[in-house]
């Protein structure tokens, strides 16, 4: 019965996008001000009947209904209740469920916070949502529909869930990412409403910013949480491997940071307008891009969903029509669309193009990277894979590019900056920074390596810049903790996240560099030394799990003899599936990770074990986690919130417009 | 001015233009298909033991002699079950079907060939998954096409059905039959 119900809930959540899309848009168009009313209950009823699909679905994971073939394929009556409930998103139906349901939730979001808005405003961001949402419903309903019966012939019990995805990581990783992913189509809703109703000043780029900032942190996180997960899930010590479904989240991104920063332009001098929605367009096209390459099978993947050319086709004509229609829009509209603000070419509107130069730039290696294989494969040249040594040539350079302006861009003026005074007060910052940065390589690493220097030394440079900013807007203002405490909001966002981007580069450079890995043969009591530890093997046991069987192997490191920390790594056999998983042992450390995966059996008292020695490692999380903690700061600015409340009493008539 | 700020506007829309191109046309090649350089290749070579009985060795001499179909299926896999009841009509029209049994249970799959019928001339215990390993299986079910010979014509990852075997295997196997 359930599955029936959530079944229905789904049908009625299309009746609710359909008209979410259709009656406010036209309402608008008409100036209609009652058709304009239905976006915000429609948005409310569109979630609620979303929810309950997604409810639905969940209760037969927890009840264990294998008439469902997605949770017979997804589950196991041996799985814990926690993964049954991720189990949900485990696989392409579901976390498509999850997607829509995430898209629901922003579109309430957009419908509860934006009161204020200009009621056209809001009618049209809502209902071009709603056009998003009608083409997501409608693919699962069409082809993917996760509440599919497998009668009268069900299995007694299910397939058990991949066990790589049965792990807290991929609990919170796909919310995250899909938030983010979806996020981005509030921006673009924002661009599209103010291309149709022709307004192309810059108060789209004011209202979406916040959101644009909220979604940027979600991915930021997502994105973290998948790396982190493949490190200590896959076992290879590796934390980023070029992989196309990894690419389909970074170049969102890129086009997000990149979005973010524009939109400052655009909102404050007026500038960079047409860029600006160019960028939004992107940001959301790209998610789309990356939900096409992942469900569609056109690229092999570690983490590509069961392959369907027709799941592909529809997922296509979902791009052309959402991405097309914008971008057509835009070109008919294109002669509507003029920056206002003129600037020098010192100044920090151009810190800001060189930044967001940078970032597409960026986005622009990831994109053609990820594609090539697929054009070579179109263009019947065979079969290629672009590997990590190109993505690295490109992405390196770019990214140091990127350092070496983000520690004098914010220290710029809007519009002119004095250009020789500049150069006067950097240049001995630009020289300690170097010399820092060289020495202390030279000094402290065993090996000497040039672009771990370069990059410290750039590090310092973004620390003393901000260092600098940050004394000059507390000069004069008495007691230097509580006048920092008292900067705006949005200016210490800003800090914390540049302090995040800088701290996740130092991490990526040490660990690239310095990291050690053996692959050693461990035999019980014998000690080895990997990297400045030893490592002995004091015990091996198995034991069965819920639904596994496992082999334990303890392991002592020691530095000089004292015990530096104990090491439990296991080797899994997943009953159900027959898959063999490692379950690696980590030591974590700010400094160091310790990482200790095993191999095989090579007798009955020795194992192969892969050792890692990774310094720094901890630091790239730690700086995306920054980075998200930055934004989530500067969306928080109290100033916001002000605005609105003023607006919103000197709008009694309903005109003018505030933010959300 | 005005041409080239048109000219502007439309050059996003032309470059999304061939990116969709690219992508359609390359909705057309399967990456899956990636593996299966098998085609028109002899099995590989392999050492099992018999489902029904483990003491009996089977190896890829054992699947020749007739045009056959090479089955891979397993007791967890729901789309096996579908397919099954097919593959027992497939068996009436004297189609040749071994089967492999991939990473499964013993008794479970005993147990599944004794309530469903057993459509297979000869199974293949594979618990380990190396046969399936060897021929690049994707997921249960699969179901290659071999000829006389033992060399493998075809792959159909997913379920076989009237719809497939009509449109996929029965041509082919017309054209084996009448060439050999």
């Amino acid at each position: 019965m359930l599955p029936e119900i959530g079944h229905l809930a789904l049908i009625l959540a299309l009746t609710m996008a359909v008209l979410l899309a259709a009656l406010p848009l036209l309402g608008a168009a008409r100036d209609d001000a009652r058709l304009m009313a239905t976006a915000r209950p429609l948005a409310a009823a569109q979630f609620g009947f979303l929810a309950l699909a997604f409810l639905c679905l969940a209760l037969s994971f927890v009840h264990n209904d294998f008439s469902v073939q997605y949770v017979a394929e997804h589950s196991n009556t041996r799985l814990p209740l926690w993964y049954r409930v991720s189990a949900v998103w485990g696989g392409h139906e579901g976390s498509l469920l999850l997607w829509v349901l995430i898209l629901g939730g922003w579109t309430l979001a957009v419908a509860l916070f934006s009161g204020a808005l200009p009621r056209d405003v809001l009618a049209r961001v809502l209902g071009v949502m709603g056009v998003v949402s009608i083409g997501f419903i409608l693919f699962m309903q069409l082809t993917s529909n996760p509440f599919e019966r497998l009668l009268p012939d069900f299995p007694v019990d299910g397939r058990d869930l991949n066990p790589l995805l049965q792990d807290v990581g991929l609990i919170v990783h796909p919310p995250m990412l899909y938030m983010g992913y979806v996020g981005f189509a509030v921006a673009f809703a924002f661009v599209v409403a103010a291309l149709l109703s022709g307004r192309m000043d810059s108060a789209w780029a004011r209202w979406s910013r916040p959101w644009t900032t909220v979604a940027w942190c979600f991915l930021t996180l997502g994105i973290a949480l998948g790396s982190w997960w493949a490190y200590y899930e896959l076992g290879w010590g590796g934390w980023w491997f070029w992989d196309p479904v990894e690419n389909a989240s970074f170049m969102p991104w890129l086009a997000g940071t990149a979005l973010i920063h524009s939109l400052a332009a655009t909102e404050k001098r007026g500038v960079f307008r047409a860029w600006t929605v160019l960028l939004a367009i992107a940001a959301f096209s790209l998610s789309l891009l990356g939900t096409f390459l992942v469900r569609s099978g056109v690229l092999t993947s570690v983490h590509a969903f069961a392959n369907d050319p027709g799941r592909g086709l529809f997922i296509l004509a979902l791009l052309a029509t959402i991405t097309g229609g914008a971008l057509a829009l835009l070109a008919s509209r294109a002669r509507l669309i003029r920056s206002a603000g003129r600037f020098e070419p010192v100044s920090r509107e151009s810190m800001l193009l060189i930044n967001n130069l940078l970032l597409v730039g960026a986005c622009g290696v990831v994109f053609t990277g990820t594609l090539f294989p697929l054009l070579v494969d179109v263009l019947r040249f065979g079969k290629i894979s672009v590997g990590p040594p190109y993505f690295n040539a490109l992405f390196v350079p770019l990214s140091l590019a990127l350092l070496a302006a983000l520690g004098v861009g914010p220290l710029m003026r809007w519009k002119r900056h004095d250009g020789s005074l500049l150069c006067k007060q950097l240049a001995p910052w630009a020289l300690i920074s170097a010399a820092l940065g060289f020495g202390l390589t030279a000094l402290l690493a065993q090996r000497f390596h040039f672009i771990v220097a370069l990059s410290s030394a750039l590090v310092f440079w973004v620390l003393f810049g901000e260092l600098r900013d940050v004394r000059d807007r507390l000069a004069n203002k008495g007691r230097p903790w509580v006048a920092l405490w008292g900067l705006p909001r949005h200016y210490k966002g800003m800090l914390l996240a540049h302090l995040g981007v800088v701290v996740a580069v130092a991490g990526v450079a040490v660990t690239s560099a310095y990291s050690v890995e053996r692959d050693v043969r461990m035999t019980l009591g014998e000690t080895l030394r990997v990297g400045p530890y030893h490592y002995r093997l004091l015990r091996l046991r198995d034991f069965d799990g819920p639904n596994y069987r496992a082999t334990e192997a303890r392991v002592e490191v020691l530095d000089a003899g004292s015990r530096v920390a104990l090491l439990a790594p296991q080797k899994r056999l997943y009953t159900v599936r027959g898959a063999s998983m490692t379950e690696v042992a980590i030591d974590p450390g700010l400094t160091r990770d310790l990482y200790l995966a095993l191999g095989e059996p090579l007798s009955a008292d020795s194992w192969s074990m892969r050792v890692h020695y990774k310094p720094l490692v901890r630091w790239i999380w730690l700086g995306a986690l920054l980075m998200a903690l930055g934004g989530a700061l500067a969306v928080g600015d109290p100033r916001y919130r002000v605005a609105r409340r003023e607006r919103r009493a000197a709008s009694a008539g309903g005109i003018d417009a505030a933010r959300a | 001015m005005r041409p080239a700020r048109k000219l502007w506007a439309a050059l996003p829309l032309l470059g999304f233009a061939s990116l969709l191109a690219i992508l359609g046309l390359g909705l057309g090649n399967d990456p899956g298909l990636l593996p299966s350089a098998l085609i028109d290749k002899p099995l590989p070579a392999f050492r099992a033991a018999r489902l029904e009985d483990p003491a009996r060795i089977v190896t890829e001499d054992d699947l020749k002699g007739d045009i056959a179909l090479l089955n891979v299926w397993a007791t967890w896999c729901p789309t096996c079950r579908a397919e099954h009841e097919f593959l027992g009509t497939l068996k009436q029209r004297g189609i040749t079907i071994y089967g492999v049994n991939y990473k499964d249970e013993r008794a479970k799959a005993l147990h599944w060939l004794a309530t469903l019928g057993d459509p297979y001339r000869i199974n293949i215990d594979d618990r380990e998954g190396r046969l399936g390993i060897d021929l690049g299986v994707y997921g249960a079910p699969e179901t290659y096409l071999l000829d006389s010979a033992g060399v493998i014509r075809y792959r159909h990852v997913g379920e076989l059905n009237q719809r497939v075997w009509a449109r996929e295997f029965a041509p082919r196997i017309e054209v084996l039959a009448g060439s050999g």
